[in-house]
């Protein structure tokens, strides 16, 4: 009976080299057969191509306040968004002017953004009845300097639609 | 004689906070007898961020994002669990087209976490190619995420009353060639590491968690499920679609690192044929309620969810103002951290990277 342990011990010993090398060569077979066929990639590649990368429609990068080719944004300084915001990333810093029926009104003067607070919840776009905010497209938002990361997002010598009208 | 010069050679280390294996900031104080772990005392609250205590003073619409960034592998499924709630509170329903959506990104977010699961483990256990094969596969799922949503991890997209937009009209077609070109990549999973002899080696008979101990830690999720725990709050509780669907529960008996394994494995398969089952028949609706004010009338309100990780739990009291005047969070990692001094006691350092690695846990998720 001992002789008979013996062999089957043995025979477990060499099985278990066998099956254990068989094991491996399953896994290499699957990288091997991707090896071997450099059409079928496993990585990717960073996104050098800015230029004519085409990021998703939804995709939610920076804010920006829609700009026309006049140089006008909808922005009517209702402060919803600002509102919305559970950061407190949007700051809207307006002046008072007086309108042509003699009552003073609010326009924009500085739509300020912090960048660095906001966590990209994306409850401002949809809060905005003037439809005048998005978000564009830019994925990489790394600086050197913090300060660069407080922006403002009506452009220089834009006014607004509405006081226009 | 003998014990007492062993005694002598305990010592204690740090494992962590600053350690690949435990994939965050977690600190385990191991007590090393040579090689051998005598006992594990983990110390949690290094990204403790506090957000129980934000959630107090945004509305629901704005804590939803806090929530993200809990368990960041299981978004959606943290969203959906706070918009149940606040719906709950509130007495309303949303339509079945936004039941059926919530559940599909459910089960999509519940694959992208088994996948970054399976790399991660594989690399913990010094097999590199894993990560690139896993991180491979979670890509297609990240893109259609980022295709409707707008961003790949923490999506915001649930929202209590509905979703925060509708999904882009290619989502159904790519999730159905998801399900499609995942059937044939998760054998290569198999092959590539359930297979390997090595690994074989390193999990089976590791940590091995009787039921007792999981329901006594309250250890949920797969974890739970491969100690033959049955706590799948799909099957026992569904919410959104999974009363539409057959949901099969995945458990194992055995309970040990392998049987964790195995079980997320299958829950993999699991997930695809609820896909298979939903994706196709997504009914047409609103996406948001019409409602005047998202707030929870006084009282307090209790809604339980299946994440990738386990039983996460979202408690509001309310004072019927636009916060909560409490918001908790059961957390599964919380639960099912605790269970590692009785997992590793006995073992080797190499085995405790195996049992941390098993239980899958998310760090910012434990501390909050």
């Amino acid at each position: 009976m001992a002789f008979l342990k013996t062999i089957r011990e043995v025979g477990k010993y060499f099985h278990d080299i066998y099956s254990g090398v068989a094991s491996l060569m399953r896994g290499m077979k699957v990288t091997g057969s991707y090896f071997t066929r450099p059409g079928s990639i496993v990585t990717q590649r960073y996104p050098e191509n800015r230029d004519t990368l085409k990021m998703f429609d939804n995709f939610k990068g920076e804010l920006m306040l829609i700009h026309d080719e006049n140089n006008l944004h909808s922005c009517n300084v209702c402060n919803t968004c600002a509102r919305k915001c559970p950061n407190g990333s949007i700051e809207i810093i307006y002046k008072k002017v007086e309108g042509a029926d003699g009552r003073s009104k609010k326009i924009l003067d500085k739509y300020v953004y912090h960048l660095d607070t906001c966590s990209f919840c994306g409850l401002c776009v949809p809060a905005c009845d003037e439809l005048a905010l998005k978000f564009d497209q830019k994925f990489e938002h790394a600086v050197f300097d913090k300060r660069k990361l407080t922006k403002v997002l009506n452009k220089p010598g834009s006014s607004s639609k509405t006081t226009n009208e | 004689m003998d014990i007492e010069l062993k005694e002598k050679e305990e010592y204690i280390i740090n494992m962590g906070p600053q350690h690949p294996s435990t994939h965050g900031v977690l600190r385990f104080e191991l007590c090393l007898l040579g090689e051998q772990v005598k006992y594990v005392i983990p110390h949690c609250g290094y990204i403790h961020r506090g957000i129980e205590k934000m959630c107090e003073h945004l509305t629901y619409p704005q804590l939803v994002h806090l929530t993200d960034r809990m368990d960041y592998l299981s978004a959606h499924i943290n969203n959906e669990a706070v918009a149940l709630c606040v719906e709950k509170s509130m007495n309303v329903e949303v339509s079945d087209r936004v039941k059926y959506i919530r559940t599909i990104l459910s089960e999509l977010t519940r694959i992208a976490s088994h996948q970054l699961w399976w790399s991660a483990f594989g690399m913990d256990l010094g097999a590199l190619t894993t990560f690139f094969y896993g991180l491979r596969d979670r890509e297609k799922i990240l893109d259609i995420f980022e295709e409707s949503t707008g961003s790949r991890l923490t999506q915001s997209f649930i929202t209590p009353g509905g979703l925060m937009g509708d999904v882009h009209p290619n989502f159904q077609k790519r999730v159905a060639e998801f399900i499609k070109y995942f059937r044939k990549k998760l054998p290569e999973y198999d092959q590539l590491l359930t297979g390997n002899v090595i690994f074989r080696e390193r999990t089976k008979g590791i940590g091995i968690m009787s039921k007792e101990d999981a329901i006594d830690y309250g250890v949920t999720g797969p974890s739970g499920r491969g100690s033959g725990f049955h706590c799948d709050i799909r099957k026992i509780e569904p919410y959104s679609a999974y009363p539409f669907v057959e949901v099969n529960e995945v458990t194992l008996t055995e309970g040990d690192t392998y049987a964790r394994y195995l079980v997320r494995i299958k829950e993999m398969w699991e997930s695809l044929n609820i896909l298979e089952q939903l994706v196709d028949n997504v009914p047409a609706g609103p996406i948001m309620l019409e409602l005047k004010a998202i707030k929870a009338p006084k009282g307090e309100y209790y809604q339980r969810v299946e994440t990738a990780r386990g039983e996460l739990g979202v408690y509001i009291v309310s004072d019927g103002g636009p916060s909560p005047a409490r918001m908790k969070f059961r957390s599964p990692n919380f639960s099912n951290l605790f269970i590692i001094n009785k997992l590793a006691a006995g073992h080797k350092i190499a085995d405790l990277v195996a049992i941390s690695g098993s239980l899958d846990l998310v760090i910012p998720d434990i501390d909050r």
